[in-house]
């Protein structure tokens, strides 16, 4: 999130899309309703009326796959009618930039395309820079080829005839919508956009949220009370463990993954860090190499020197360009290229698309460890349902794991709010919390290599490896202290001391921090900020629900990201009523600003997008690797034959994988004419490996279930309750038929589509409950992230003529 | 003072906290369930059920209505089941707070007329002890100044709880707001029952026995028709209800 929970209620108005917020953050949902308490029109868009829909002022149903040309449309209607915010969008987005002249972009391809790699060069989509090498600008957005200029041409395309007939939402409904969010564009308004899996997991999933992006900076919406772009982060941890890297691209902080085209410190720093010429942009990456250099630090302790890289050299690196990720790694164990693993605290078995190729996978492993609660379709994979205990050789392990209430520790949420959570009871019998398993496993691996010696023991046996697993001992470290004494500025650090704030980071082995955006965290001066409780704000801070002593944000403890946006050049917020911050007697109240320097118009000041290079908001993109504006691309698997748009069905560059088991349906596939997409509910967590085993729980969801429109119940002789099966090109599936006026069939291109819904979390190992829904997903995933399309695919139904599952 | 609830639907998401917080807090254990079409689960209350979030949809001028009702004994004024009691002690009605109370002496009631008296179709019998059981508004709770577990644990605002005369001024403000939106709000009973509703369209959209309607009874007092001339037609129901 850029903002935080409690700050929806400060919203005008509520775009809830790729989310079921209601059901998937229950609790949080309460600051929704208090927006719409307030006015605030709660405008929810996806394809099942859902418990969120219920309570919204309106539910728009759109088919799967289809957002960006439902929100193409809106971007065309701001622009078509004026309604951004110029000041705004003049000072802060790269609407002024000039594009070079080699961009180009011909029926649906970007300019560099690759056929054969399916892959862009992208180095065409570059911005077009004066002698100084300061990106050009035209601030009266009239160049052809400024940003502005592109990006109206690139919507133009984004009719309203045209995104109703892709989308199957009605011209009345798209322009409902428009009309009632386009109306934060006034500078004293704002809207914000909520939005989960809904958006992120499809072939175009970085595209959606990019869209929005756009959509926000025209209507200056980022920055603001009440407005940004919210990712609604999922139960388990998924803020805190993705910034310290539960993804293989990355390293604690959001730094990247070393591979071997780096092979020295130097490379890596070298290749990573990005320069700007423009003396107004604070660039705030260029400090990288700090963090890096830090963070090793943090693991090699007095083993990491300046002869090694800092501990760089001991790394194990990836090969450039591949893919580690979920659907990369089952296919390589599919492929007999993996021999054991480790599984803590997740179900492949179960969430994977593909799973009975991701279950085959499994059956290929010497042995697999499994941290868990309970028993589940991973640990049990050796005796599922189909196959044969004798001929699986995998040798499994679960290792008992404590219950949330059974430890202590931190958990971060959507808002980056980073908070400390109490032992309430002892862990059962001889279960453990997770990070002490890690720590005690890798503590006999080092035993043993010091016993017994081994090729390259280095990146081992030097890690300042802690004795056990102590949370509040890991907190300290996540934070990091100074490793010798030092003096930045006038003042002196002791050795030993925890570091203030990531301000104080040094590129030259003089401090520690396991991760650089948790650095001001756990300080000397004020203990664990992560247990604060404190209530206490200033008038200001409570007009906008802010609470800067209720546990810790990060960074340095902001809560609304990118927050000088919502001032004007002189420092004076845009909407007085609401404001973040507000440059008074010479210094900044309210918010901690994103960074202290003064208001633009003293010219000491810097451009409020600090983490871009060029300090702007990007409406133009030129890193992403589908493109610099976001295009519609249909669905892997789609139930149409061509679109609109361009030539281009699908995206250019999404990911297949590709093996016997990974077949795909072929555009509008007579075969399996029906859209399907998946959900989680309120009722059961993830995969239901927990929950499952919850009984209230399981009594309240008992079981595997699809949600159909009556038409479509109709037409294929289902009625309510009956059990169904249902067939994609990879598996089949038996539910029961939820049949509901809250799924609607779709008129695409003139002709009825209709889409099923169904939750993932049902597995084998509950009895009679059903098993998993991904036996019918594809292997495909975005370009940028691999996120596998589990939102949108095809299938076909019918009455179940024998049940085995439920 | 007496205690009540307002149980506000317009802000209700049907997350069944209050549902599995009620089992939880009595220590229940689960009764076991089909999905059947529908994601209202129980399909009904039961001995271990005291709060069932039924859920109830329909079509109306192309817009779905999705209308959730957190069901659990109302527990009246004037009671109906404590006036079709026949066994002294086992419905009592707490005083201090207004609730209730089934005790273990109602294994000597005629559950059948228990139940038929009772307007909204609450009362359950335990099989195994043969008691006749239903909310309590955790008096155990209550008691001790905590919040009844299903509102402890609301945090839309739907379940709220207080003395009486403080509810009733709420129920008030918040029909005045909701009507805004949805002209047809109303509150259900509320003179004659210590739980109300706030629901936004017709109540027969969201439980057969969201409400006790006396409409058709006239010339009888409310007591009167709900305990005794409308009994019969309450076991019709509870036949077709099966």
């Amino acid at each position: 999130m850029t903002n935080h929970f409690a700050d929806i209620g400060n919203a005008d108005a509520v775009l809830i899309m790729g989310s079921n917020a209601a059901e998937h953050h229950p609790i949080a949902f309460k600051w929704v309703l208090r927006a719409k308490d307030k006015g605030a029109p709660v405008i929810h868009v996806d394809p099942k009326f859902s418990r969120t829909s219920a309570r919204s002022s309106y539910h728009v149903p759109l088919r799967s796959g289809t957002d960006i040309p439902f929100m193409g449309g809106m971007i065309k209607y701001i622009l078509d009618n004026e309604l951004y915010f110029k000041e705004y969008v003049v000072e802060y987005t790269n609407s002024a930039f000039i594009v070079g002249e080699k961009f180009a972009f011909t029926d649906g391809l970007f300019s560099g395309y690759d056929l054969a790699k399916r892959k862009y060069d992208k180095s065409s989509w570059a911005f077009e820079k004066d002698a100084n090498g300061t990106p050009k600008r035209d601030t009266t957005l009239s160049h052809p080829r400024s940003v502005f200029q592109l990006m109206k041409k690139h919507y133009s395309r984004y009719t309203l005839e045209e995104v109703s007939s892709i989308t199957g939402v009605s011209q009345d409904d798209l322009l409902k919508v428009y009309k009632a969010y386009a109306a934060t564009g006034k500078p004293d308004k704002s809207g914000t956009v909520l939005y989960a899996l809904g958006w992120t997991q499809h072939t175009v999933g970085v595209q959606n949220i990019r869209l929005s992006a756009i959509m926000q900076l025209l209507l200056g919406n980022i920055g603001v009370a009440g407005g940004g772009i919210n990712a609604l982060r999922g139960e388990p941890n998924v803020q805190g463990s993705t910034d310290h890297c539960i993804l293989y691209h990355i390293i604690p902080g959001y730094l990247p993954m070393p591979h071997a085209g780096w092979a020295t410190l130097a490379d890596y720093q070298k290749a990573n860090t990005p320069v700007s010429k423009d003396p107004l942009s604070a660039n705030w990456w260029q400090n990288k190499p700090k963090y890096v250099v830090s963070l090793f630090k943090a693991w090699f302790g007095d083993n990491a020197t300046p002869e090694n890289g800092f501990g760089y050299d001991m790394l194990p690196k990836i090969e450039p360009g591949e893919d580690y990720s979920y659907m990369y790694l089952f296919d390589r164990m599919y492929k007999g290229k993996i021999k054991g693993g480790f599984v803590y605290g997740t179900n492949p078995a179960q969430s994977v698309p593909n799973s009975h190729k991701v279950r085959k996978a499994l059956d290929k492993l010497d042995w697999l460890v499994v941290g868990e609660i309970h028993h589940t379709e991973t640990s049990e994979f050796w005796h599922r349902p189909g196959a044969n205990p004798k001929k699986i050789k995998t040798e499994v392990f679960l290792l008992p794991s404590a219950q949330r209430g059974e430890k202590e520790g931190t958990i971060s949420n959507s808002g980056r709010w980073h908070m400390w959570h109490y032992k309430a009871a002892e862990p059962l019998g001889q279960s453990k919390a997770m990070g002490a398993m890690v720590v005690d496993i890798m503590n006999s691996v080092r035993k043993l290599y010091q016993a017994e010696g081994g090729t390259y023991s280095d990146p081992v046996l030097k890690l300042d490896w802690p004795a056990t697993y102590e949370p509040d001992d890991m907190a300290k470290r996540i934070n990091g202290k100074f490793t010798r004494d030092v003096k930045i500025g006038d003042k002196e650090y002791k050795k030993g001391q925890q570091v203030p704030t990531f301000v104080q980071l040094q590129a030259d082995g003089s401090t520690s921090s396991l991760n650089w955006l948790y650095c001001g965290g756990y300080t000397d001066a004020d203990g664990n900020l992560s247990k604060r409780r404190d209530l206490t704000q200033t008038p200001m801070q409570a007009a906008i629900n802010l609470f800067p002593k209720f546990s810790w944000a990060w960074p340095v403890n902001r809560r609304i990201l990118y927050n000088r946006a919502s001032v004007d050049l002189n420092g004076k917020p845009y909407a007085p009523a609401k404001a973040v911050i507000a440059w008074e007697g010479g210094k900044w109240v309210g918010d901690v600003p994103d960074g202290g320097w003064p208001p633009m118009s003293t010219g000491k000041g810097k451009y409020p997008f600090i983490m871009q290079t060029e300090g702007h908001g990007q409406l133009y993109g030129p890193g992403r690797e589908d493109g610099p504006f976001p295009e519609h691309y249909e669905p892997a698997e789609t139930p149409v034959k061509s679109h609109a748009f361009s030539a281009q069905l699908s995206s250019p560059v999404y990911k297949r994988i590709q093996s016997d088991m990974d077949v795909l349906a072929v555009p509008a596939d007579p075969r399996f004419p029906i859209v399907l997409t998946t959900y989680s509910m309120t009722e059961h967590w993830c995969g239901g490996g927990d929950t499952r085993n919850t009984p209230p729980l399981l009594e309240a969801e008992p079981q595997q279930y699809v949600e159909m429109s009556p038409q479509l119940a109709e037409e294929k002789g289902i009625k309510n309750g009956d059990v169904v099966v249902v067939e994609s090109a990879r598996g089949k599936v038996e539910a029961v038929a939820m049949v509901t006026i809250r799924m609607r069939p779709f008129k695409v291109q003139g002709r009825i589509i209709h889409e099923i819904g169904m939750p993932f979390c049902f597995g084998w190992t509950t009895r009679k409950c059903g098993d998993a829904t991904n036996r019918l997903t594809p292997s495909v995933g975005d370009p940028n992230t691999t996120i596998p399309e589990y939102k949108a695919s095809l299938v076909n139904i019918r009455k179940a003529t024998k049940v085995t599952e439920l | 003072m007496p205690k009540a609830f307002l149980i506000d639907t317009s802000r209700c998401t049907a997350c069944r906290g209050c549902q599995v917080a009620c089992k939880e807090w009595k220590n229940f254990p689960a009764v076991p369930t089909k999905q059947r079409g529908t994601h209202q689960n129980p399909p009904d209350l039961t001995h271990y059920n005291f709060k069932l979030v039924r859920f109830s949809e329909h079509m109306e001028d192309g817009t779905v209505h999705w209308n959730f009702f957190p069901d659990q004994c109302r527990h009246c004024i004037d009671a109906p089941c404590l006036a079709a009691s026949a066994v002294p002690g086992a419905i009592i009605k707490d005083e201090a707070s207004g609730a209730i109370i089934y005790t273990a002496k109602t294994v000597k009631e005629d559950f059948a007329s228990i139940r038929s008296a009772c307007p909204y179709d609450i009362p359950r019998k335990d099989p195994k002890t043969k008691q006749i059981v239903k909310c309590n508004m955790c008096i155990d709770r209550v008691q001790a100044n905590l919040l009844p577990i299903c509102v402890k644990t609301c945090a839309m605002g739907a379940m709220n709880f207080g003395e009486r005369s403080a509810m009733l001024k709420l129920a008030a403000e918040r029909l005045v707001t909701v009507q805004r939106t949805f002209p047809k709000a109303q509150l259900l009973n509320k003179d004659d029952v210590s739980v109300i509703y706030l629901v936004t369209d017709a109540p027969a959209t969201y439980h057969k026995f969201a409400v006790a309607d006396a409409s058709d009874a006239p010339g009888m007092t409310r007591k009167e028709m709900l305990a005794g001339a409308f009994a019969p037609l309450r076991k019709i129901a509870q036949s077709v209800q099966g």
